[in-house]
C-alpha cells in the first residue's frame, strides 16, 4: 500500500484505473463526474495511454467496444443522462462478451434532472437499461478508498467474465475528498485474450467480435450460455457488508453514499436502545439476496433507505420474500437524507407505524 | 492452362448472401484485392456495419468486429487507438453512415482518425426492404417515399464525399462507381489508395462507392447499372476530392 493521499473520488477512480492497467479511456463531459476525464486527460499521456474525448456518449461506448474487442483494458465514465446514451453500446458489449468498465457517478433524474447526487439509476444499472437478456456486474463503493479498491476489482471481474462491469457511485462520492491508499505498484500481468481481434496470422481461428445470431436456436443457445455465466457470477461474486446486524431487530438496507448516513442513524438508534443494524450491498448485481434472506430469520423488520423513490427496495422485498415487513424511505431530486430523518424512520418501523 | 484470375486470398471462399446482381460483392472483392496487394491481411481488422453487409465478417479472411448501426467509425477508433500499428477499415452503407451514424463519421473524419472507410452508397436502405435513405435521389420512389422523394419535406440527398471534404483533417476522399469495367478499375485504385494513406500513417481516408440495389430498386441487374449511371452519377459526381501528396 502507498502512503495515504487526500483525493477526490473521481480522481482516485482515474488513478485506480491506471493502476489496474487501463490504458484507454473514452468519455464525454458531464457533471458531476468531469474531474475524472480531466484527471485522465492529464494522466493517460504520462503512462503512454490514450485519453480521447468522444463526440458523444454513444460514440464513447462504441470506442470502448472497439478497444475492448482489440484486447485492451478500457474504461468510460458518465453520469445518468450520458449512461442512458451508453445503453445501446452496453447491450452490444454484453452480447459480444467484451470486458470493460463503465462508471456512473449518478445524478438526479428523470430527464435532465439535476446535477445533485442521486441513486435513481438503480433499475437501469441492475435490471438492464439496454435491450435483450443481459446483465452487468454492478459495484457500489461507499468511500473514496472503496472507489479505488472496487475499480481495480472491476477490471479483474470484467476480464474474468468477459462482461461490462459498472461502478455505480453518485455525485457526492465523486466530489468528496478522503484519504486513500493505492496498492503497492506492481507490474500487472493482464490475462491473455486469445479471442481479441488483433490481426489474423492464421495461427488461431479467425476472430470475429459479434452479437448477431440469425438462427433462433443458436441465439437461444448463446443466451443460455450468457445466463449460465451470470449464474456463475451470482454464485461467486456477491459482496456485502453487515454492521451490527447479528442481533438486529431492524435492518436498514442501503448502498453507496447513503449507507454512510444510515450507519450513523444505526448508531444513534443503538444509543436509544433500538437494536438496529445496517446491511450494505457492495454488489448491486449480483444482489446479496441470500444474506438478506438469512437476516429475515432473525430481524423483525427491514427498512430500505435510498436516494430515489424506491428502487432497491424491490430487491430487498424479493429477498425477504414476505417473511417480514419491508419499509422504504427515500429522498430524490438530489436531496441527501440526514441521519436524523433515517433515525426517525427506524423508530417508525420499530413501532410498526410505517406503511409497508 | 495458365491461371489468369483467382479469388483474392483475403476474400473467404464462401457463398455470400447478396442478391443476384448486387454490387456489394464486387466492392468486397476490390477491398480484398487491395489488402492482398498491400500484404497487410495479417494486421488488418475490419469493422462491419448494420445493413446488407452486416455479415461482411464472414466474407473476408481478416479479423473482424461487427458494430451497432452507424457506430462503425467509433468502433474503428477504439481498435485503432488500442492497436495503432494495425490497418483498420470500416465497410458501411449509406443508411448506416449518412443517417444514424452521421455524427460518428463526421467526427472520426474530423479527428483525422487513421482508418479507411469504404462507404457504399446505393441510394436506399437495402436490408430493411427499400426504405428512403438520406442519399435517395429527388423523386426516387421507395417504400417510405411512395410518391418519390419530396425534397421540400425531407431535404436533399446528402453528398457525403463533398461534405467531408470541407474538413481539414481527412487525407483522402474519393467517389467511385462500380457500374462498368472501367469504373471498377478506377474504384480499385481509389480503394487501394485509401488503404495506402493509412499505411503511410496519413490519417483518415474514405471512398464513396456508388453501388446498385437491383432488388429494392425493382430493376434487373443490367438495368440497375444503367440507372446508376444515368441517375446517380450526375448527382454524385465521380472523382477525387482530397488527395495527399504522397499518393497523388
Ligand atoms: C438502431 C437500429 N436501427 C435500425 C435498424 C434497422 N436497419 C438495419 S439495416 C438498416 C438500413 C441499412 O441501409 P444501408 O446502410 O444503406 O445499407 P444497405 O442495406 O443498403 O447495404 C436499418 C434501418 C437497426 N438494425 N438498428
Ligand atoms: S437488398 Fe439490395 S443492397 Fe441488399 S443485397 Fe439485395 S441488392 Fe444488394
Amino acid at each position: 500500500m502507498s502512503e495515504k493521499l487526500l483525493m477526490k473520488g473521481n480522481e482516485a477512480l482515474g488513478e485506480a484505473a491506471i493502476q489496474a492497467g487501463c490504458r484507454l479511456y473514452f468519455a464525454y463531459p458531464i457533471t458531476p463526474q468531469s474531474e475524472l476525464p480531466e484527471y485522465l486527460a492529464k494522466r493517460m499521456p504520462q503512462v503512454g495511454g490514450v485519453f480521447l474525448q468522444a463526440e458523444s456518449e454513444v460514440a464513447a461506448i462504441n470506442m470502448v467496444y472497439g478497444a475492448a474487442g482489440a484486447g485492451a483494458r478500457v474504461m468510460t465514465s458518465s453520469s445518468s443522462p450520458g449512461i442512458s446514451l451508453k445503453q445501446e453500446g452496453l447491450s452490444y458489449i454484453a452480447g459480444a462478451e467484451l470486458p470493460c468498465v463503465v462508471v456512473n457517478m449518478s445524478r438526479g433524474g428523470p430527464g435532465l434532472g439535476s446535477i445533485q447526487p442521486s441513486q435513481s439509476d438503480y433499475f437501469q444499472a441492475t435490471k438492464g437499461g439496454g435491450h435483450g437478456d443481459y446483465r452487468l456486474l454492478v459495484l457500489a463503493p461507499a468511500s473514496v478508498q472503496e472507489v479505488v479498491d472496487l475499480t481495480i476489482l472491476a477490471f479483474d471481474l470484467a476480464d474474468k467474465y468477459r462482461n461490462p462491469v459498472m461502478i455505480m457511485g453518485d455525485g457526492l462520492l465523486g466530489q468528496m475528498m478522503e484519504p486513500v491508499a493505492f496498492p503497492a505498484e506492481e507490474k500487472r500481468e493482464l490475462p491473455p485474450k486469445p479471442w481479441a481481434t488483433t490481426g489474423w496470422k492464421k495461427d488461431r481461428p479467425k476472430n470475429i467480435i459479434n452479437s448477431l445470431e440469425l438462427q433462433p436456436e443458436r441465439l437461444e443457445m448463446h443466451n443460455r450460455r450468457l445466463q449460465e455465466k451470470y449464474a456463475r457470477a451470482a454464485a461467486e461474486e456477491v459482496r456485502w457488508e453487515g454492521y451490527r446486524t447479528d442481533d438486529a431487530a431492524i435492518v436498514v438496507a442501503a448502498f453507496g453514499t447513503v449507507a454512510r448516513i444510515a450507519r450513523s442513524a444505526v448508531d444513534a438508534a443503538r444509543e436509544k436502545g433500538i437494536k438496529a443494524g445496517l446491511f450494505r450491498p457492495i454488489t448491486l448485481w449480483p444482489y446479496p439476496s441470500a444474506a438478506l434472506a438469512e437476516l429475515a430469520d432473525t430481524a423483525q423488520a427491514f427498512l430500505s433507505v435510498e436516494m430515489n423513490c424506491g428502487q432497491m427496495v424491490e430487491d430487498v422485498r424479493l429477498a425477504v420474500n414476505g417473511k417480514r415487513p419491508v419499509y422504504f424511505y427515500g429522498r430524490s431530486g438530489g436531496i441527501v437524507p440526514t441521519p436524523e430523518e433515517v433515525l426517525a424512520e427506524i423508530e417508525k418501523a420499530v413501532n410498526g407505524r410505517c406503511e409497508a | 492452362m495458365k491461371v489468369v484470375f483467382t479469388r483474392p486470398q483475403s476474400l473467404a471462399d464462401v457463398n455470400t448472401h447478396y442478391c443476384p446482381g448486387c454490387t456489394h460483392g464486387i466492392i468486397h472483392r476490390l477491398v480484398a484485392e487491395a489488402i492482398d496487394e498491400l500484404g497487410v491481411a495479417e494486421r488488418t481488422i475490419g469493422v462491419a456495419p448494420v445493413g446488407c453487409s452486416v455479415l461482411a465478417y464472414n466474407y473476408f479472411n481478416v479479423d473482424f468486429q461487427e458494430a451497432a448501426h452507424g457506430r462503425a467509425p467509433a468502433v474503428a477508433t477504439g481498435i485503432k487507438r488500442a492497436l495503432p500499428d494495425r490497418i483498420v477499415f470500416t465497410y458501411q452503407g449509406d443508411g448506416d453512415l449518412a443517417s444514424i451514424g452521421t455524427a460518428e463519421i463526421v467526427h472520426a473524419a474530423n479527428r483525422g482518425e487513421s482508418i479507411t472507410v469504404i462507404y457504399v452508397n446505393n441510394a436506399i436502405y437495402g436490408m430493411t426492404g427499400g426504405q428512403m435513405a438520406p442519399t435517395t435521389l429527388e423523386g426516387q420512389k421507395t417504400t417510405t417515399s411512395p410518391n418519390g422523394r419530396d425534397v421540400n419535406t425531407v431535404g436533399y440527398p446528402i453528398r457525403v464525399a463533398e461534405m467531408l471534404s470541407t474538413l481539414v483533417a481527412p487525407q483522402y476522399i474519393a467517389r467511385v462507381a462500380v457500374n462498368s469495367p472501367a469504373n471498377i478499375q478506377k474504384a480499385k485504385r481509389a480503394i487501394k489508395k485509401a488503404f495506402e494513406v493509412q499505411l503511410n500513417n496519413n490519417g483518415f481516408a474514405l471512398v464513396e462507392v456508388l453501388s446498385t440495389c437491383p432488388t429494392n430498386w425493382g430493376l434487373a441487374p443490367e438495368k440497375a447499372l444503367k440507372w446508376l449511371e444515368e441517375n446517380m452519377i450526375p448527382y454524385y459526381p465521380l472523382g477525387e476530392f482530397k488527395v495527399p501528396k504522397e499518393v497523388e
